[in-house]
């Protein structure tokens, strides 16, 4: 797809991207890089594809016309349903796809990073599917606020490694599974969650998700005649449900894209994820994109609820979007996603992940007509983040 | 002629000693250069500690996270450098990500780089391609020499390409891995070391990680002009009750 707002041919979305990686790693990427369009579009690659995500996760998700929500902020409010995927969330239509493209390099291993787990309990899941062997780095501290999933990783074969460096959080996990690769080069894949990374790994990420999108125009046609809905709203943290929700309506102006960060306490409390409202340019995990940062260039410990949307960057694709102003970037804190969360499950009787509540706060803070429509990319299910939820709303 | 140059020139077998700027005291940076000179190491490079140094095993981790916290940063490190070509004569480079580098400004840091007397720059996550669009002219400006790392994986038309544009030495990585991880030289690496010496850079080359003691170090320095010790050093400083005195049987051991 040629767009201004992708990337182009030196791997950059405008002044961000690009692949800042040591030599170590220089001959994975460039392999990778020379490859993955090939296999991805290949005829085989996309028959089985597209069987999995069929048979196997149960795509098409259902676009659903939030009928009571729709009501209350009198506008027309349809929810992407990626909650309803198999392992319960969007982070399976990129681990299927990246695991299909392992397998095609021939390799053996398959290493992951996760912050709430959800990437890898889908890493895990695929790796149980395709027979291969699957390390998972995950910070500590997450480990031990997202155990159920920490558990699902371990009955699904996969081994799960703390990362014990700084806050013990995605930022480390991802580190150590950094390191990992620049150990294991030869027989190891890295299958990264997010739209972050060297390139190509934000691109090919978007590309997986980019279903997400495309079925949204063909179900959404189908519903009201018309394939652009007025605004697409998803939560941002490195952005991968954002970036598929945007994917296939990049190019079409009238469709305002909205993403939500976590500022946890407050933008201004120092407690927060909220990367565009602070960030300033620099490179994590290999790419060019905004980060929160000291004066000294060290990367500040973020802070969510949510542990999927507790990242100190975002992906660079999302930084060009907020350059160009092709997207429009809105924060919510704990508390108003928490609000959120609960206003959902009792209007539509849907529990939502903490992360995707994020993506709610949108129809408290901007004002929609009644005559327009919205969709929420629900990237995933709540049954993860009952013990949260059980503190919070002492239930 | 510069620093690194003559050295290459004058000497054989260089060792060269890697530590964290800042640790394990944030003032030891500069009495640990005096003390390695003196003890007869060849050459230096300087870690400028980062948040998140995604190419570094334990060791160096947690000397940075130390060095952090004890208030290190580029602007500290240049302030304690402001005299150091009074105390040392052996080259200096500075090592680090190359976040804090942005941010610190990449032509002004080539010129404080050149005001202390840094006489060059290993940034391992820069890529080649940017040094060679946006930034050569600058560091060549400044007279700082920028290093770059080849591994066993680096082809042989990538090593000639950095060999054709940088001036310092090659940073050899031993194999594929983080500082510190692993010990002793197999037959692949040594097929490696021969395939690289075969290409007759035109630069110099030393060989790091894995390099621990006098026993690696000789091996090390048949197959290229010196070698480079990291983690094993900075272990070294982060046990130490006399930093002076291990630092200088350290650097005689080593040498044999």
């Amino acid at each position: 797809m040629s767009s201004k707002y992708n990337v182009d041919k030196k791997g950059m979305y405008g002044r961000f991207g690009g692949a800042y990686i040591p030599e170590m790693l220089q001959p994975n990427i460039d392999n990778l890089k020379k490859v993955y369009l090939d296999i991805i579009n290949s005829e085989k690659f996309q028959k089985e594809y597209v069987q999995l995500l069929k048979d196997y996760v149960g795509r098409p998700s259902p676009l659903y016309y939030a009928k009571r929500l729709s009501e209350k902020y009198g506008t027309n409010v349809y929810l992407k349903r990626e909650d309803l995927n198999h392992t319960g969330a969007h982070k399976i239509n990129n681990t299927l796809g990246q695991i299909l493209l392992a397998k095609e390099m021939g390799k053996e291993r398959i290493i992951a990073e996760t912050g709430a787990g959800q990437h890898g309990v889908a890493t895990a899941t695929a790796c149980a599917l395709m027979g291969l062997k699957c390390v998972v780095y995950m910070g500590a501290l997450d480990i031990e606020r997202q155990a159920p999933n920490v558990a699902r990783m371990k009955m699904l074969g996969a081994e799960v490694v703390a990362a014990q460096s700084g806050n013990q959080t995605l930022k480390d996990a991802t580190n150590e599974a950094l390191r990992d690769w620049i150990c294991n080069p030869e027989d190891t894949f890295y299958i990264i969650g997010s739209v972050v990374g060297p390139d190509p790994y934000p691109d090919m990420v978007a590309r997986f998700q980019s279903i997400i999108s495309q079925e949204i125009k063909e179900q959404l046609k189908e519903k009201t005649g018309s394939e652009f809905p007025d605004y697409v709203v998803a939560c941002v943290g490195g952005g991968s449900n954002a970036s598929g929700s945007f994917y296939h309506f990049l190019d079409d102006e009238q469709v305002k894209l909205v993403a939500v960060e976590a500022s946890g306490l407050g933008v201004d409390s120092g407690e927060t994820a909220a990367t565009i409202a602070l960030g300033g340019v620099g490179i994590i995990h290999g790419s060019k994109t905004f980060l929160m940062q000291d004066d000294d260039g060290q990367i500040i410990e973020p802070y969510s609820i949510s542990a999927g949307l507790d990242y100190p960057g975002i992906g660079p694709q999302h930084a060009h979007l907020k350059d160009t102003n092709r997207a429009i970037f809105i924060d919510a804190t704990d508390q108003e996603a928490l609000d959120c969360a609960i206003e959902i499950t009792r209007l539509e009787g849907i529990i939502p992940a903490m992360e995707s509540a994020h993506a709610f706060v949108a129809l408290k803070k901007m004002a929609f007509k009644k005559e327009e429509s919205v969709v929420i990319t629900l990237s995933g299910r709540g049954d993860k983040d009952m013990s949260t939820y059980m503190d919070r709303f002492k239930l | 002629m510069n620093r690194i140059k003559q050295l290459f020139q004058d000497k054989k077998d260089i060792l060269s000693i890697y530590y964290t700027a800042g640790y394990p005291k944030l003032d030891d940076t500069v009495p640990i250069l005096e003390t390695l000179e003196s003890a007869g190491a060849d050459l230096v490079e300087l870690g400028i500690p980062f948040s998140d140094p995604l190419a570094d095993g334990p060791t160096i981790q947690k000397s940075g996270e130390t060095a952090l916290k004890n208030g290190m940063s580029l602007k500290v490190l240049f302030e304690q450098l402001a005299d150091v070509r009074n105390k040392v004569k052996m080259p200096i480079i500075l090592m680090g990500y190359i976040n804090t580098v942005y941010r610190y400004g990449i032509e002004a840091f080539a010129k404080k780089c050149n005001e202390v007397g840094v006489d060059g720059v290993i940034l391992p996550d820069l890529p080649f391609q940017e040094y060679l669009d946006e930034y050569k002219e600058t560091f060549e400006k400044y007279g700082v020499s920028n290093i770059f790392l080849i591994t066993p994986q680096t082809p042989d038309s990538r090593i000639k390409l950095i060999d054709e544009n940088t001036n310092g030495f090659i940073y050899m990585v031993s194999s594929a891995a983080v500082t510190g991880a692993k010990k002793g030289l197999s037959d692949q690496q040594l097929a490696y070391f021969d395939r690289v010496n075969k290409l007759n850079l035109s630069n110099p080359a030393l060989i790091g990680f894995g390099i621990s003691d006098n026993e690696s170090f000789k091996q090390t320095c048949k197959y290229a002009d010196g070698a480079i010790i990291g983690s094993a050093f900075v272990k070294l400083l982060g046990n130490a009750k006399d930093i002076k005195g291990e630092v200088k049987s350290f650097i005689q051991e080593v040498k044999g």
